[in-house]
């Protein structure tokens, strides 16, 4: 399977095909032939990780950039699993040979495992939250669709790959955030829009990016090359801290990080599966994992071992911040999820940008789990419970009893993302929390239990918004009721997930670590802490702190003496507007460009070139007149009857061999064929 | 030599024929003259340049053969037409596309 994990994405593109053309013909309208591929990727990912697992430890890394690791003051390297490539020539011009392939190490194969897994319950899930659906069949083959771009960004063994699943990625998000294009006015499609055009800013920078390491590293795409050649120093710093920067925005762009983070809020239009599988577990991590895949270059490039601050770390702790903040002013449950969302990637890029590589991969993995399963269960009280509204505000309270098996799933991711032990957020968040503290990084440990204390608060609110208090609104009035097996029965599965995947990585037992250990080549550079209780302790509390002052200011409806309407109101309008990042990109940039640079054109259009054009006019007025008399009439006009005069007379000359005699066309034909035959004899 | 002597004579004898005859049917008879001609020359010339060119002289001819078949199909099936519509099969006749 290592060999061949090609037909992960072979099976879902297959689907993707099946579903377009035979899914309307199909009993389940398509959806079963997509959850059939998924449950086969599932497999094939299944098998690869069992394989891997048991691949043996015993490669040893070719130390060429061993200055490098050590001087980034790592311990000796340990052997490792050799990662699996295999690639074929793609096209080839002159010298440079493109390849296509796959690479399967622990990186790829546990993203293969996440995204094969959600992406299957998501397919479950939407059979019954979109059964009625009028585009169901267009739907499921997106979501094929979008699965196979995830594939083949996780298994790519080159940057062109990648960018390609990248890009296949971004176009079926755009699709599936407009799936309902035609409600609500314009504002499913506007979203979508704003989605792409947002990414797309960042893409720009990804396609920058992988040119200038395609020319740094000696002209390949392959990202082991890239990643070695970086580190060897073999790319000039100047053109790799370049390549670094297009690349990390690229990352910003497509992981909504601070400041283009505005999309993903707004993708919530889409149906809420899509917002579980696409905006939360998959695509918007692929930011993280280009960066994790990729973390030679930019530890090189940003000097990641040296400590300090660099760019990565810090668009991630502002990021953790800006996001979790906001989480707290928003009354639509999905908008709560999505802030969360950003904000969690926050994490994960501030891990990678202190060098805690590892956690955030780790990290990456459990928020996969108790993310969807968060995102599910608000479409599961949208479907079920609120009548198809998602304000916590006006149509949702008092689910709790109403919903059980929605509200205890609900209950147990948000705990995991809240960070209580044992749950699995606490044990990835926490081994971020260790590496910014050991690797010198003490202001991003403190940006992270900051966040850590604002996540926890703003879940027990949307908890209690959601699941407790009077029924309002819809939940009051529509009968609420526990929504259908195929609907619960992932959101169970990926409760179970959000308690159980962080053993995989505790500090006794670091199976995790060990399994993608050095999917970067970034080698031994990458020191793995132990656990260090004091950063635990504290992680634990100031994750209990959080749900305790949501529990006081709600349940027992302890008001702080800052509130929403006293001193707290510029803060609260200040998040309520989302810190006008929006109003700046329509209002001033967007406006900003249009009306100087519109005025500009405008004056210039009246002085300059209307000056231009009307001398241009009388100029050619004079031209005109000259032109016409001379060169029209004599010289064009001559030339025009002299050419029907000639085909006149050649037409009325030839129009005599045209007999429609067959026999003498033979005849000429021969004629014709005996003078070639005799210039070919004689020359 | 002499099988290219055959091949030349029966080239002459179709060329005459297709250029010569008004009767549709003998035209051609006389084209398929013109072929067998060129399949004896494949043939002859394969089977002078050895054992080789000798086989893929005679798989061209009988390719050519089956070509042949074809377009005698389809030429005949014009000339019924022709017959059909005119009662007359006289080529001198069929001149409608005179210019």
């Amino acid at each position: 399977m290592l060999d061949n994990i090609w037909l992960i994405p072979a099976v879902t593109a297959l689907s993707f095909v099946l579903i377009l053309f035979f899914g309307k013909r199909e009993p389940n309208k398509g959806s079963s032939i997509g959850i059939a591929a998924l449950g086969l990727a599932f497999l094939f990912s299944s098998i690869a990780t069992v394989q891997w697992i048991s691949r043996p430890a015993d490669y040893e890394p070719k130390l060429e950039h061993a200055a490098a690791a050590h001087e980034a003051g790592a311990h000796h390297a340990e052997p490792i699993r050799k990662p699996v490539t295999r690639e074929v020539t793609w096209f080839e011009n002159g010298q440079v040979k493109i390849k296509a392939g796959t690479t399967a190490d622990g990186l790829a194969i546990a993203m293969c495992l996440v995204v094969s897994l959600i992406s299957l319950l998501v397919h479950l899930f939407s059979h019954a939250y979109m059964h009625d659906d009028e585009r169901f069949t267009h739907y499921y083959a997106a979501l094929s669709l979008f699965t196979t771009g995830m594939f083949v960004l996780v298994t790519a063994s080159n940057t062109l790959q990648a960018l390609f699943g990248w890009e296949l990625m971004g176009l079926c998000s755009f699709m599936l955030i407009g799936h309902w294009w035609d409600r609500d006015g314009n504002k499913n499609s506007n979203a979508a829009m704003k989605a792409f055009f947002t990414t797309r800013t960042g893409d720009v920078g990804l396609l920058v990016g992988v040119s200038i390491l395609f020319f740094g590293a000696g002209q390949t795409f392959n990202m082991q090359a890239i990643n070695d050649a970086a580190l060897s120093g073999h790319i000039a710093h100047g053109v790799l801290l370049a390549g670094a920067i297009a690349l990390l925005i690229a990352a910003i762009g497509k992981s909504a990080q601070f400041p283009l983070h505005t999309w993903l809020p707004d993708a919530m239009a889409g149906p809420t599966p899509v917002s579980a599988l696409i905006h939360a577990a998959t695509m918007v991590v692929a930011g993280i994992y280009l960066v994790a895949r990729l973390y030679g270059v930019f530890w090189v490039a940003f000097d990641i071992g040296g400590g300090g601050l660099n760019p990565v770390a810090l668009v991630g702790g502002v990021t953790i911040l800006i996001a979790a903040a906001l989480a707290f002013v928003q009354s639509d449950i999905k908008k709560v999820l999505a802030y969360s969302t950003v904000s969690q990637l926050g994490f994960m890029m501030m891990a990678l940008g202190v060098g805690a590589w590892t956690a955030a991969v780790f990290h990456l993995f459990t928020h996969a789990f108790f993310k969807a399963c968060l995102f599910l269960g608000a479409g599961s009280v949208s479907h079920s419970g609120s009548h198809h509204s998602f304000d916590m505000v006006e149509d949702m309270g008092g689910l709790k009893d109403k919903m059980p098996w929605t509200f205890r799933t609900f209950v147990v991711a948000s705990l995991a993302l809240a960070g209580v032990p044992p749950l699995a957020g606490f044990w990835s968040k926490d081994e971020i929390l260790v590496g910014a503290g050991e690797n010198g990084y003490k202001l991003f440990l403190v940006v992270g239990l900051i966040g850590a204390f604002m996540t926890a608060a703003y879940m027990t609110r949307c908890i209690y918004l959601t699941f407790f208090g009077e029924p309002r609104g819809a939940a009051a009035h529509h009968h609420p009721h526990e929504s259908p097996p195929l609907i619960v029965v992932p959101l169970q599965i990926l409760a179970v997930l959000a308690v159980l995947a962080g053993l995989v990585n505790t500090p006794w037992k670091p199976w995790f670590t060990e399994w993608t250990s050095n999917a970067t080549g970034v080698g031994a550079g990458l020191a793995h802490h132990g656990f260090v209780p004091i950063t635990a302790a504290f992680s634990v509390i100031v994750g209990l702190g959080g749900i305790a002052t949501a529990y006081a200011y709600y349940w027992r409806g302890l008001r702080f003496p800052i509130t929403t309407e006293g001193a707290g109101k510029p803060v609260y309008r200040l998040l309520v507007n989302k810190y006008f990042l929006d109003d700046l990109y329509e209002g001033v940039i967007v406006r900003g460009i249009r009306e100087p640079i519109a005025q500009g054109a405008y004056w210039i259009n009246q002085k300059v070139i209307d000056g231009v054009v009307n001398g241009a006019g009388v100029a050619a007025r004079g031209l005109a007149r000259f032109v016409y008399e001379v060169v029209d009439q004599k010289i064009v006009d001559g030339a025009v009857n002299g050419a029907g005069v000639v085909s006149e007379e050649s037409g009325s000359l030839l129009r005599h061999i045209q007999t429609g005699r067959v026999q003498q066309y033979a005849a000429l034909m021969l004629g014709a064929a005996g003078v070639f035959a005799l210039a070919l004899v004689l020359f | 030599m002499q099988f290219l002597l055959l091949a030349a004579f029966l080239f002459c004898v179709g060329v005459y024929g297709v250029l010569a005859r008004k009767n549709a049917v003998l035209v051609l008879m006389s084209i398929e003259l013109i072929l067998n001609s060129v399949n004896i020359n494949l043939v002859a010339l394969g089977v002078y340049r050895g054992v080789e060119a000798a086989i893929i002289g005679q798989v061209f001819a009988l390719f050519v053969i089956a070509v042949a078949a074809a377009e005698v199909g389809i030429g005949l099936a014009i000339v019924l037409l022709i017959y059909r519509n005119r009662a007359s099969i006289d080529l001198s006749e069929v001149d409608l596309m005179k210019g």
